[in-house]
């Protein structure tokens, strides 16, 4: 049950104003009220709860019913900068409260030292921005504790002998094995390597009023109906209501950011749900709308003083994007290993997380998971063998056989950053709301390719190892479309190559704060969420304590 | 609409108690809801096609999931599945059927002449004619990843069949009728599972760091 929250007036001058109620905007949230100050949490998509989150494949998936609709808000992409865009949905991502959290895998791991150093470690790398975090895996460590037990993982601490170090167990044990994870831990021990309990942002005990994961079998993709992924919406936003200053409006969709003359922002501008236009005033404005969505409403806040969009001296706004590098080997086993039940993944290997680019002959690193996410319709259309028929007697035989037969293995990796690979303005496609349609700018890195190929390499071996009967690789393809949206205004020490400073702070105006994905100085192995909100809870140390010692007021 | 929650009720072993109470009503609702759907007993009526184009797109879709020893897109109701899709969330998609079923009708008088529709046709013909009409070269990918450009009725039709055909039974959308898909991919209908889960983690014995078996 929703608590009956506060209502502020748009005319109030409240204390802080956070676009986006997803990983990060949540985070803040909470911590922010419960610090004190005032806030609203203003969030594109409606207020869903768990009565809404429905296994219907074609509410979910062909209705967008948690996420941006391609018709009302379409994308362009392009590969290079000198080819013209077209239309194409290029980003997903949660478009309801709670942003992408809602129907995310949950992956939890932590990202290691080397994400931040790497730079420094390996040197640098042709063609691409690769830089040092202004922070280290140290500064971030407590936070990333806070999440574990406020957020709540599950995981089992000291499993990976790669993992950094950790101040505190995770506050619940991990969540059953499932029939993928033996089988993944079965063959990777056999060539000497060390899988490990995927730590996951899923309870496995009831917890907080909160249920246990009851293995429903719709986990990626769907919202779930009893509150145990640990959504944004299911763990901190509640928090948030209960303290009685956050107010949580949805259905408000955020286009300008409202400047003084001093430089000074002094809120926000948006539509509501019936395209009404309203300017919510505050004292801080924190930008929490995805790798996406922040750069383009800083690009739709350009104005006289700051023609090239806000915050963006730097002309690094949007640029730098990086996704993940991804593929996937699939296994086919003797009998049904019934992996529909539950969610994604239960075993992870962080043996290649660190890779040497001298012998490998590329640079970054990668982890693998053992793992079934397939819905029956997605299995049908995308799980088989490439040389089953699409139809037919033939088809329908191996798809009896094979839906409860079948484990994958996902390698994720790093994305390098390179300069081209950005978010911008299209300059003729609009929005339902008028308004200029993203456009995405995205050719992989070749290394970047190199080492999803070298990864499904040690997959395939994996499977083998396990005993499957068949197995293959689906095709590696340069990506044009992602989920994961990162780097695109990184964080750095010098404002002239970065757009944030260690604080959230932008370089440029002093009360304006951003915190989510566009964060990232470098990619990580594949899982960002919990390094997002770990990075939104030590923003959220950081921006009270300027607020509270005045430091916002210009 | 959430009438799979009651099959949430038959392992509530992990649900706290103010879960169900707080959803007591809207499954109670639910669940009797889909027993008035399902003993209603009256074939549904069609929203958008015609009785004739019904009757070339089933014969398609049960050459996509045929009927052989077991259930196919026909008895599982995949046809007023897709009838449902064009009236609601595809209405755009309206003009690829009628282009589609026209071009389908063509290619059979085409390559068996005095065959006028594709639903006359032996089975052994339709799959003749289909070949004509499918693009190899569509490619299906991820969820919320992009749709073709450009959409193609085959693989349209195709697609819809097997959503058709594989959606939840208690979604609350026609189609998947009695479960049969489900029970051709072997996946059981309850919403909740407890491990073990297959043979394969029975008698798991719990992570264990790696041991002297395996190679340091």
């Amino acid at each position: 049950m929703r608590p009956d929250s506060v209502k502020y007036k748009t005319s109030d001058e409240i204390d802080f104003v956070i676009i986006g109620s997803g990983a990060a905007g949540g985070v803040l949230a909470k911590e922010l009220s419960t610090n004190g100050f005032q806030v609203v949490v203003l969030e594109q998509g409606p207020y869903l709860t768990e009565a809404d989150f429905v296994h219907d494949e074609v509410k979910v998936f062909q209705e967008n019913l948690l996420t941006n609709h391609p018709e009302l808000q379409p994308n362009t992409f392009r590969k290079t900068p000198e080819e013209k865009a077209v239309p194409q949905r290029a980003v997903a991502y949660g478009r309801c409260v709670g942003g992408t959290s809602v129907h995310f895998t949950a992956n939890y791991w932590r990202f290691h030292e080397i994400d931040f150093t790497e730079r420094s470690q390996v040197g640098p790398v042709a063609g691409t921005g690769l830089a040092d975090w202004p922070i280290t895996y140290g500064d971030l460590e407590p936070y990333y504790t806070k999440v574990e037990w406020e957020v709540g993982v599950s995981g089992l601490g000291g499993a990976s002998p790669f993992d950094p170090p950790r101040a505190k167990p995770y506050p619940m044990p991990p969540l059953p094995v499932k029939s993928c994870g033996v089988l993944f831990e079965r063959g990777a021990r056999k060539l000497g390597w060390h899988p490990f309990p995927a730590p996951l942002a899923i309870l496995s005990q009831p917890r907080a009023g909160r249920s246990a994961c009851i293995h429903c079998g719709f986990c990626y993709g769907f919202g779930c109906e009893v509150g145990a992924k640990s959504s944004s919406l299911a763990s901190v936003i509640p928090l948030a209501e209960r303290t009685g200053r956050c107010e949580i409006r949805p259905n408000s969709y955020v286009h300008r950011i409202e400047m003084d003359s001093t430089g000074r922002a002094t809120g926000v501008v948006y539509f509501d749900e019936k395209k009404n236009t309203h300017l919510q005033k505050a004292k801080g404005v924190i930008v929490c709308a995805n790798g996406a969505e922040t750069p383009r409403l800083l690009l739709l806040s350009a104005s006289k003083r700051f023609p090239n969009g806000l915050a963006n001296s730097s002309g690094f706004v949007g640029k730098y994007l990086m996704f993940n590098s991804n593929a996937r080997s699939v296994g086919l086993f003797e009998n049904p290993l019934n992996d529909y039940k539950g969610f994604a993944a239960s075993r992870v290997l962080h043996d290649f997380y660190e890779l040497d680019p001298q012998k490998v002959g590329f640079y970054g690193g990668g982890a693998l998971d053992g793992r079934f996410d397939y819905t029956p319709y997605f299995f049908a259309l995308t799980g088989l063998p490439s040389d089953t028929p699409r139809w037919g007697k033939h088809f329908k035989k191996a798809l009896g056989h094979n839906f409860t037969r079948t484990m994958e293995i996902h390698c994720t990796g790093t994305s390098l950053p390179v300069e081209t690979n950005s978010f911008s303005l299209d300059p003729d496609v609009k929005d339902a709301w008028g308004l200029p349609a993203l456009r995405m700018t995205y050719k992989d890195h070749p290394d970047d390719i190199k080492l999803v190929t070298w990864l499904t390499r040690h997959a395939l071996d994996i499977l083998d190892a396990a005993g499957a009967v068949k197995r293959w690789s689906r095709p590696i393809a340069e990506q044009q479309f992602s989920v994961h949206l990162l780097g695109t205004c990184r964080m750095g020490n010098d404002p002239k190559t970065s757009v944030i400073n260690p604080d959230h702070r932008t370089h440029d105006v002093k009360n304006l704060f951003l915190c989510d994905g566009s964060s990232l100085v470098t990619s990580g192995r594949g899982q960002p969420t919990m390094t997002i909100q770990a990075l939104a809870y030590r923003a959220a140390d950081r921006i009270t304590a300027l607020a509270r010692r005045g430091d916002l007021r210009s | 609409m959430h009438s799979r929650r009651q099959f949430l009720f038959r392992s509530v072993v992990s649900l706290p108690a103010t879960w169900v109470a707080a959803h007591w009503p809207a499954a109670l609702a639910a669940a009797q809801h889909a027993r008035n759907s399902a003993q209603s007993g009256a074939p549904p009526k069609f929203e958008f096609f015609t009785p004739e184009q019904a009757t070339e797109v089933e014969a398609i879709a049960a050459r996509i999931i045929p009927t052989d020893e077991t259930p196919g897109a026909r008895e599982a109701g995949v046809i007023f599945f897709i009838d449902r899709v064009l009236a609601t969330f595809a209405s755009d998609m309206r003009h690829v059927y009628l282009e589609g079923i026209a071009e389908v009708q063509a290619k059979t008088r085409e390559m068996f002449p005095g065959v006028e529709q594709f639903s006359k046709a032996t089975p052994e013909q339709q799959d003749e004619v289909l070949p004509s009409i499918e693009n190899k070269t569509v490619t299906t990918d991820r969820p919320f990843s992009p749709r073709p450009r450009k959409p193609d009725f085959f693989e349209t039709l195709r697609q819809h069949t097997i959503a058709g055909f594989l959606i939840d039974p208690d979604a609350g959308r026609a189609g998947n009728r009695d479960g049969l898909g489900w029970k051709l991919i072997g996946r059981e209908r309850e919403h909740a599972f407890q491990p073990p889960f297959s043979e394969y983690d029975k008698g798991y014995p719990g992570w264990q760091p790696a041991g002297k078996d395996a190679k340091s």
